[in-house]
């Protein structure tokens, strides 16, 4: 890396104060570059006596993005002597295209590319691989490693060593220079020996048990090991002596595994068993003759399979003896979660103009027609699907015991679905919202729109429109539940 | 029973982790010790430490705080039928562990998972613990995974978020069906309604409180998930499913599969045979398809009347192949979503495209610099000077392109 002053052919020769002098190269390349000297005319060098270089050209002003400056400093890291020209020729290259950088496809960009991905990943292993060892107790208390990077990363490297053992009284030793952190200071020294960092720490033995018993025998893959750890960082990794034992020995561990017989159950699991889960008592399917017993013979519905892909059942909220009962169409992502309804964004809407009309919502009973959620999942989210008539029909039969326990002075349908599941016929909600039908048996149903109709509005004026439509209805609702 | 040294338990407590797949130690976000003074740091990627020759990353010291446990789920080695050796450490040991192992550089912090003893909430008690003094007394700021025990309490479980990067709840098995024939005392819906909760409460967490306007820490590295495959007969299609709808109602950050791999004293009721670790890996592809490539769980083995993936090729491959029509794509026009869909580009082949086209027309060889191996991609692209031709709809495309069956290394 060090050279001599030679006869050259080039105009310049830059000599640089060290491997890593990123700061003498810019002010180098700023004159140079000014003075509109082209690349192959200089020759870049590590140390050794400094040549005359031309003073910044006055009034000349040279502008590349912050980009190239970030990644030319980490570039300057690496251990390939070119890597100063190649920064010069893509400074120089900048001047008459700017985006030079973005052409990926360019040689010279894809030179720059692989020698900073070279030193990140040289910089990544070695905050992966460094191996602290302690000597001395208490105040006297230090760990230090030993460590041969490809590329001069030690003061990239370093702060990251500072951020994550600040409480430790550190040093990392190079062949190319050392870091110390006494945890306040960081200190860049000399270049260190192997011999210079202690040979051992009491630690490994239990780190070296750890690696062995972590492995598994039956998935041997050496070559993805290798890939990831490859061989150059082994020779100061204490758990790596190990491999060729548990290599050698996987394929014998492995087939006894599967060769060997499935064996008694263990002395104490009877007694576990006996303890932790006793046989259930098999119950026999009784009528519920409460909300709480029928929500929890629903929270086992298998009567459509909307239950497979919903978190649970949500089952109807509210006092047992509700006079005035609201069915929705089914829980949303928030009541899937929860397993209450009407909790989500249309719950929040249903909450304020219930709040508006006076009807206490502790007081009322609410339900959907269709007890679990079913959903479309999109990524991480889950779009709303609309259950068919099927799930409906399904699900009546939850609704309709509901009912009867309940047996409600009035019903409001929210929404075509609910009202298709209490009238069991076709309904058309935006002609006959407001209306109140009688079914067969006795039963009052009030006709109104889903809340989350309104939340499906774009246009802010409408909706505030339709909300207001929607308040009316509930109005009339508290009205006849007055008479 | 004889006393057990730390470094024993150490040996069966590893021992019996090492079937959990997940070692990941990222998404945590930034955090460091230059205020406290104390120990560790994570800086939103992971760092893996070493690798075993399984080729599995070391990130975390991944332990059991103990083996003993009241469950008997048949894959799992710990089930209390298992004749393995069981062993108990002491929440001091585990800190002790823990910071020692981190101090000197081989790890990236904890994944603490536990069989449960006596019950659900003794034991998430004892693993909240171990983590509150880690965080406390020994001001530790590495990663902290813990394996939350779904029946333990809504307060245990917020206490774990407070003091924990990452939570995650094993779904066991893909199908509800398989949990109770192979996990019989294991509650399916129990299983949902813990993630669910969890979802919520990080949601919750990410709002700014009213009062001091900042956010409380719960669990900033999310939840995760891990299910066994090839222990039942769910086909790949089922699997991918299962995964497409625990990624949209939990928002999990992932999700890990795990090849059923033979233990030491298996149960009866499973298969004794090799792990199927190509098919585990071409699970992670297809995830990766659902996560990062715009394709739809359904999509991915949509015309496959067997619902498995196919081993030899990878499913974007095996997708193209199926959907010539769709092909070939002119690198200089196509949109980001349809350039991500040609075999043999990554997001960040893709980008680089979107990037250098702006400046420049691309030619096949510029293609080949940007990708990893242009002898995939050329079938399936046009570009400056390059049409395949005939090749994207030649029956024997297949041949030409798929890597050359390989005999797998033995077991």
């Amino acid at each position: 890396m060090v050279s001599q002053p030679t006869l050259s052919l080039a105009a310049y020769a830059v000599q640089l104060a060290g491997p890593t002098d990123f700061d003498g190269w810019r002010d180098a390349a700023r004159k140079l570059a000014t003075n509109e000297v082209r690349p192959e005319d200089i020759e870049w060098h590590v140390g050794g006596a400094a040549t005359e270089l031309p003073a910044p050209t006055p009034g000349v002003e040279f502008r590349v993005s912050r980009d190239f400056i970030d990644r030319a400093a980490i570039v300057a890291c690496h251990s390939d002597s070119e890597r100063f020209a190649l920064l010069y020729r893509l400074l120089w290259r900048q001047r008459s295209a700017p985006h030079l950088l973005r052409i990926a496809s360019d040689p010279d960009v894809r030179r720059f590319e692989a020698m900073e991905k070279s030193v990140r990943r040289d910089e990544h292993k070695m905050h992966a691989f460094v191996r602290f060892r302690k000597i001395g107790d208490g105040v006297d208390e230090r760990f230090v490693a030993w460590f041969e990077p490809d590329h001069f990363i030690l003061e990239l490297a370093a702060p990251f060593f500072v951020r994550r053992f600040t409480g430790m009284h550190w040093a990392i030793l190079t062949p190319h220079g050392s870091a110390e952190w006494d945890r306040e200071r960081l200190a860049l020294g000399p270049a260190a020996s192997k011999e210079d960092a202690p040979d051992s720490d009491q630690s490994e033995e239990m780190w070296r048990t750890y690696f062995a018993s972590i492995f598994n025998p039956a998935r041997l893959k050496v070559k993805a090991m290798q890939s990831e750890m490859p061989k150059k960082y082994w020779r100061n990794l204490p758990e790596v002596s190990l491999i060729p034992g548990l290599v050698a020995g996987a394929d014998q561990a492995a087939r006894e595994m599967i060769a060997r017989m499935p064996t008694m159950p263990a002395p104490h699991h009877e007694a576990i068993q006996a303890r932790h889960w006793p046989a259930a008592e098999e119950q026999a399917a009784t009528e519920a003759q409460s909300i709480d017993a029928l929500r929890q013979q629903a929270s086992q519905c298998r009567r459509c399979p909307l239950w497979s892909e919903a978190t649970q059942t949500v089952f109807g909220e509210g006092p047992d003896d509700a006079e005035l009962v609201f069915v929705g169409e089914q829980p949303g992502d928030q009541e899937d979660l929860q397993g209450r309804p009407f909790v989500g964004p249309a719950g929040k809407i249903f909450d304020a103009v219930l709040g508006e009309a006076g009807i206490d919502r502790a007081a009322v009973y609410v339900t959907n027609a269709v007890k679990h959620f079913k959903f479309e999942p999109r990524g991480k989210r889950r779009i709303h699907s609309k259950p068919n008539a099927g799930e409906v029909q399904a699900c009546r039969w939850w609704l309709a015991q509901e009912l009867t326990l309940l047996k409600p002075k009035l019903v409001v349908a929210l929404g075509v679905t609910a009202a298709q599941s209490l009238l069991e016929a076709p309904v058309a909600i935006t002609r006959q919202r407001g209306q109140t039908i009688m079914r067969d048996d006795g039963l009052a149903v009030f006709l109104t729109i889903h809340p989350s109709y309104i939340l499906r509005i774009r246009d802010p004026q409408e909706a505030a429109t339709e909300c207001a439509r929607f308040a009316e209805d509930i109005r009339t609702v508290r009205e006849t539940m007055a008479a | 029973m004889a006393v057990l040294s730390t470094r024993e338990k150490l040996a069966i407590l590893s021992d019996a982790a090492k079937y959990d797949a997940s070692c990941a130690s990222s998404g945590a976000g930034g955090r460091d010790s230059l205020k406290s003074g104390g120990i560790g740091s994570t800086e939103g990627m992971g760092i893996c430490h070493s690798y075993a020759p399984d080729g599995r990353c070391i990130s975390l010291l991944k332990i059991l705080l103990t083996n003993f446990c009241i469950y008997d789920c048949s894959y799992c080695i710990n089930r209390s039928s298992s004749n393995v050796r069981r062993a108990r450490f002491t929440v001091d040991e585990v800190v002790r562990l823990t910071m020692d192992f981190y101090k000197r550089n081989y790890i990236e912090g904890l994944f603490l998972s536990s069989g449960v003893i006596r019950s659900p909430d003794e034991t998430m008690t004892e693993m909240v613990e171990v983590v509150r003094r880690l965080r406390l007394d020994e001001k530790f700021g590495g990663y902290i995974h813990l394996k939350t025990i779904p029946e333990a309490s809504a307060e245990l479980v917020e206490k774990a978020g407070l003091y924990a990067d990452r939570l995650s709840i094993n779904v066991e098995l893909p199908t509800d069906e398989g949990v109770k024939r192979l996990a019989p005392e294991k509650r399916p819906e129990t299983i949902r309604v813990s993630m669910a909760k969890l979802r919520s409460k990080i949601e919750e967490k990410a709002e700014p409180t009213l009062r001091t306007k900042t956010r409380e820490r719960f669990a900033p590295g999310g939840q995760s998930t891990q299910m066994i495959v090839g222990a039942d007969a769910t086909p790949d299609a089922g699997i991918l499913k299962t995964s497409a709808r625990l990624y949209g109602s939990y928002q999990l950050r992932r999700v890990y599969y795990s090849a059923f791999s033979p233990i030491p004293d298996a149960s009866s009721a499973l298969p004794l045979r090799k792990p199927p670790l190509m098919r585990e890996h071409r699970l992670y592809q297809a995830d990766w398809l659902m996560r990062f490539y715009g394709f739809d769980q359904s999509e991915i083995l949509d015309g496959q009347p067997d619902g498995m993936l196919d081993l030899e090729i990878d499913p974007k491959l095996a997708w193209a192949l199926r959907n010539r029509a769709s092909f070939p794509l002119d690198v200089n026009r196509a949109d980001k979503e349809m350039l991500l869909r040609i075999p043999g580009f990554g997001t960040r082949a893709v980008e680089r495209i979107i990037e250098t086209r702006r400046f420049k027309r691309l030619r096949l060889e510029d293609v080949g610099r940007l990708c990893q191996s242009i002898a995939k991609v050329r079938p399936f692209i046009v570009a400056d000077g390059w049409s395949p031709g005939a090749t994207t709809d030649a029956a024997r495309l297949r041949e030409t392109i798929a890597p050359k069956p390989r005999q797998l290394e033995l077991l």
